[in-house]
């Protein structure tokens, strides 16, 4: 029983995870490609939250008389990957402006028909 | 002054470049910009032969980013290998750096020249960074650095196709760096440090793992799709086919480079032989997946009227040799991986760089526009035979000098080191094929004009600086040999 | 909640309705961060996933849905779903294989709480003296991992500057008006809640920014809230009617701007003796002050940096709005 209440969280975080991932390499949409990969950097991020929690912990402030803290760490990392992750979304998105200007569709399969790449 | 900067090396490294990027972003004036970024780049290639030597005379070298002691802080971390990669991806970056100015003239509108200037550096300082640093999660932080630049640099290509290349390298870029991120957090998870050297320390008493084990798989393909490494390769042959001359030199010769070099590190480094191949079957995947490689590169190489293409798919066989080096586990056979990747950086540049010169010509590079360039572009062709030959594998040209070590190394292993040496020696054949149709083109094929076209020297001088560097590490090979068995010699032997 | 918006995206068809349910999963997420104690997470999560990315989706939909094609056709599409679904398969199958062997959600005693990260809880409040731990690792410890994340948002900067900015293409016209809300102007009623609101988010980011020591926040939650205002105000003006405030030129500066700021920080210590972005070596008589200096000096270059390149990223899509096909670079080689 304590196998399933200790790894639960991971396991709904791998399913979204695996959503998202899916999405990537199954549609054919460019647009639905980038929330694809956004859902599946999201759920990473989550993973990585998650394994900061400390069960019983406060937010990483300091106060006086709190002796337990979430670990700070994995939030700065997930601070980083999330920029990275708009920063990736950012530069996606204004590809598919101009695929969509050149080929007249954001489908893989009308571009490809089209004489693109992808 | 002349302290601080002495003592600061490591970090002045990747600072140089990216910090230059924003204030080349900002002059806008191309001479100056292109001045900007060339100096940059100049002083970074001369910091790294600085630590090259310090390495090779006193060991190991360790910098502490914001004073902080790894693993508390994040350290950069200097070995024979890093070194040697450094020096490599800075001096062929000083190299494209003196053929872009006129190069990318002809591809790219003028008003982008800072832009693309600055996206250069930060590729460059993203991919200095991947190199130098001892920190997991740095390591992910500058390769996403040096890949949305490169998405940038990819983007520039005047064909609409560029477009769709780049998208889709973004695309399969960000998910290998997902799986990068995932790895790396469940390598967190179980050690509690980012830091290599302290993750090697810390891995072997949780080694047996499943976390670990996942932790493993997901870094490896992660990193080989940076990597290019079959199957993994599709993003390659379009981002090169289309992006502008420049950037098919610059990312040929160095990104898949460094990736194999974060591939090396993490295998060897921080997993330990013994782990990724003793407990995984990866010595057998490797292997059968990189003879793959080799012949799927190869033939379809042989297929492509884009010489462009030609190249990539031949750059897909190539990274197939440096890998079937690398898992032979042997210090001879990883020495010839390192060494075949400082070769065809060597070679692939001076193919590319003559392209590049084609293509400043003619307005593309398909085997048509090759006829009767050994008469009308006879400098520039001599250059492509130089590369050529090097990738072929001809005695005197650094090409040899690689397979030479991986035939040598693969003797050592029986019945798996035949079936290597015999795709080594098929895959020179089929080099053979697709060069020598350009050669065809070139040499007996008339001119549709008999008019001498010859390159501007300042993309020739760059071009022949690789062709001649070629001929040099394949006469004289005390250097290269020199570093890349050293390189091997620390990677075999555990922690850098 | 989150897998079943995470589903709806794969199986609703409509994009429009697609980015909806995306950012209810982003803010989604942001709550369930709260909830694993991480309030910082939680204000950039919102802040980005739940704000500036579907805008940018938003944005970019407009863009590619034009007149000559109105509907998206549905054609049947030559995926296949089983080979992808075969590589999930395997690739979950692996992270759940993974999972048994990990430390139990929350258990106090996993490596990841007991190796690096006691060091930040137990020491930053007298090596750095700040009470927001996750500021002092942020700014300081991990440092070089922030410049690098700044310059990866600037680099996206550049990217959409170079694909979409008016530099990309050769007429030399420069501003246009953001057509698609053009039609928001008439509304009084939201010229006026704008204008109430537009002032309070502005305070709201100075305040993200400089308390983001003693509480959740920091520069680039203040950055995006700050960007945030000015994509309000243009949506209800008009892009024209903001660059008459701010000239792109200027903004593309403070996108330099922030990032040098934060990079030259670094570089100063280093010639005050200590190594790169070591801000002991700011003040030699009393190294916490020179630690609060500097995280304050690169905090704002990050929020600075991250308002720009965030204004300078929506006001290129906008721009591209009105556009004509016609100005696109040629097709074929």
């Amino acid at each position: 029983m304590s196998v399933v209440l200790g790894l639960f969280n991971y396991w709904i975080v791998i399913a979204l995870m695996m959503t998202g991932f899916y999405l990537v390499i199954a549609t054919s949409n460019l647009i639905k490609k980038i929330i694809g990969l956004n859902i599946f950097q999201t759920s990473v991020f989550i993973l990585y939250i998650s394994i900061a929690k400390v069960k019983g912990g406060a937010a990483p402030i300091l106060e006086e008389g709190t002796e337990l803290y979430a670990n700070p760490l994995p939030h700065v990392l997930i601070l980083t990957a999330i920029v990275v992750g708009i920063a990736t979304t950012a530069l996606g998105l204004a590809l598919i402006v101009r695929i969509k200007e050149a080929y007249g569709s954001i489908e893989e399969d009308d571009i490809r028909e089209k004489g693109g790449t992808t | 002054m002349m302290e601080v900067v002495l003592a600061n090396l490591p970090a002045l490294q990747v600072l140089l470049p990216l910090l230059t990027a924003p204030i080349c972003f900002l002059v806008r004036k191309n001479g100056i910009a292109w001045l900007l970024a060339f100096v940059a780049t100049l002083g970074s290639f001369v910091v790294a032969i600085n630590l090259f030597e310090q390495v090779s005379n006193e060991g190991v070298l360790s910098y502490t980013m914001g004073g902080w002691e790894p693993p508390w802080g994040i350290e950069y971390r200097i070995d024979e290998l890093s070194a040697f990669v450094l020096m490599l991806v800075s001096g062929i970056a000083t190299v494209t750096l003196a053929f872009a100015r006129k190069s990318i003239a002809k591809e790219i509108a003028p008003q982008s020249f800072a832009l693309f200037y600055t996206a250069l550096l930060l590729c460059l300082a993203g991919l200095l960074g991947i190199t130098i640093t001892g920190d997991a999660f740095n390591l992910f932080v500058f390769l996403e650095i040096s890949s949305l630049s490169s998405y940038i640099l990819i983007s520039f290509g005047k064909d609409n196709r560029a477009l769709t290349a780049s998208f889709q390298y973004l695309i399969m870029g960000t998910i290998g760096a997902t799986m990068l991120l995932i790895g790396i957090g469940f390598l967190y998870m179980m050690t509690g440090t980012l830091n290599m050297a302290d993750l090697a320390a810390r891995l072997p008493e949780v080694m047996d793992t499943n976390t670990v084990r996942a932790a493993f798989a997901f870094i490896i393909v992660g990193l080989s799709i940076k990597l290019a490494l079959f199957p993994l390769h599709i993003w390659l042959p379009n981002a090169y086919g289309y992006a502008p001359s420049t950037v098919t030199v610059f990312l040929a010769a160095t990104s898949t480079k460094v990736a194999l070099y974060a591939l090396l590190r993490f295998i060897f480094t921080i997993f330990g032989v013994e782990f990724a191949f003793g407990e995984m079957p990866l010595q057998f995947i490797l292997i059968f997946l990189s003879v793959l490689a080799v012949f799927s590169g190869s033939l379809t190489a042989i297929f492509q009227t884009n010489i462009k293409h030609v190249l990539a798919y031949s750059s897909i066989a190539q990274i197939g040799y440096m890998m079937i080096g690398v898992a032979l586990i042997s210090v001879a056979g990883l020495s010839a991986g390192i060494l075949h990747m400082f070769n065809h950086a060597i070679m692939k540049g001076c193919l590319f760089m003559a392209l590049g010169c084609v293509y400043y010509r003619h307005g593309s590079a398909r085997i048509e526009d090759f006829k009767g360039l050994g008469k009308t572009m006879p400098l520039t062709m001599a250059a492509f035979v130089v590369g050529g030959l090097g990738l072929i594998g001809m005695p005197l040209t650094a090409g040899f000098i690689s397979k030479w070590y991986l035939v040598m190394a693969a003797l050592e292993h029986g019945l798996a080191g035949a079936v290597i040496i015999f795709s080594v020696l098929a895959g020179s054949l089929l080099a053979v094929a697709y060069i020598w149709r350009v050669v065809e083109a070139a040499y007996f094929q008339a001119p549709g004009n008999d008019e001498k076209v010859e390159a501007p020297m300042a993309l020739l001088i760059p071009t022949w600086a690789l062709a001649l560097a070629t001929i040099y590490f394949g006469i004289d090979t005390q250097l290269s040999v020199g570093a890349a068995t050293q390189a091997a010699e620390s990677l075999m032997g555990g922690t850098p | 909640m989150l897998i079943a918006t995470a589903l709806a995206s794969v199986f609703i068809r409509d994009l429009f309705a697609v980015i909806m349910v995306f950012g209810i999963y982003s803010l989604l997420s942001a709550g369930f961060f709260l909830n694993l104690n991480a309030p910082d997470v939680a204000l950039t999560e919102a802040a980005i996933g739940a704000g500036i990315a579907p805008i940018l989706m938003l944005g970019t939909l407009a863009l590619t849905r034009k007149k000559w094609d109105p509907e998206p056709h549905a054609k049947k599409s030559t995926h296949t779903p089983l080979l992808p679904l075969i590589v999930v398969a395997i690739t979950g199958a692996a992270l759940v294989y993974a999972t048994f062997d990990m430390p139990y959600y929350g258990d106090a005693e996993a490596p990841s709480h007991t190796h690096v990260a006691p060091r930040y809880i137990q020491e930053s409040g007298q090596e750095i003296d700040i009470p927001n731990m996750v500021t002092s690792v942020l700014a300081s410890y991990r440092g070089f991992d922030t410049l690098g994340e700044v310059f990866v948002i600037f680099t996206a900067g550049i990217g959409v500057l170079a694909l979409l900015g008016f530099l990309s293409d050769g007429s030399g016209r420069k501003y246009w008006q953001f057509a698609d809300t053009a039609s928001l102007r008439r509304h009084t009623v939201l010229h006026v809640i704008a204008k109430i609101l537009i002032p309070l988010i502005l305070l709201y980011a100075f305040y993200v920014q400089f308390h983001g020591d003693y509480s959740p926040g920091g520069g680039f939650q203040a950055g995006v809230i700050f960007a945030t205002a000015f994509i309000l105000y243009t949506m209800i003006s008009g892009l024209q009617a903001v660059y008459k405030i701010i000239k792109p030129e200027l903004i593309y500066w403070t996108m330099a701007f922030g990032v040098m700021l934060y990079g030259v920080t670094g570089l100063v210590a280093m010639f005050m003796g200590g190594d790169y972005l070591d801000y002991n070596a700011l003040d030699h008589h009393d190294p916490i002050h020179g630690q609060h200096m500097g995280i304050l000096l690169v905090e704002l270059g990050v929020g600075i940096c991250v308002a720009a390149v965030m204004m300078s990223v929506f006001f290129n899509f906008a721009g591209r709005g009105i556009r004509l096909p016609e100005d696109t670079k040629e097709g074929g080689q």
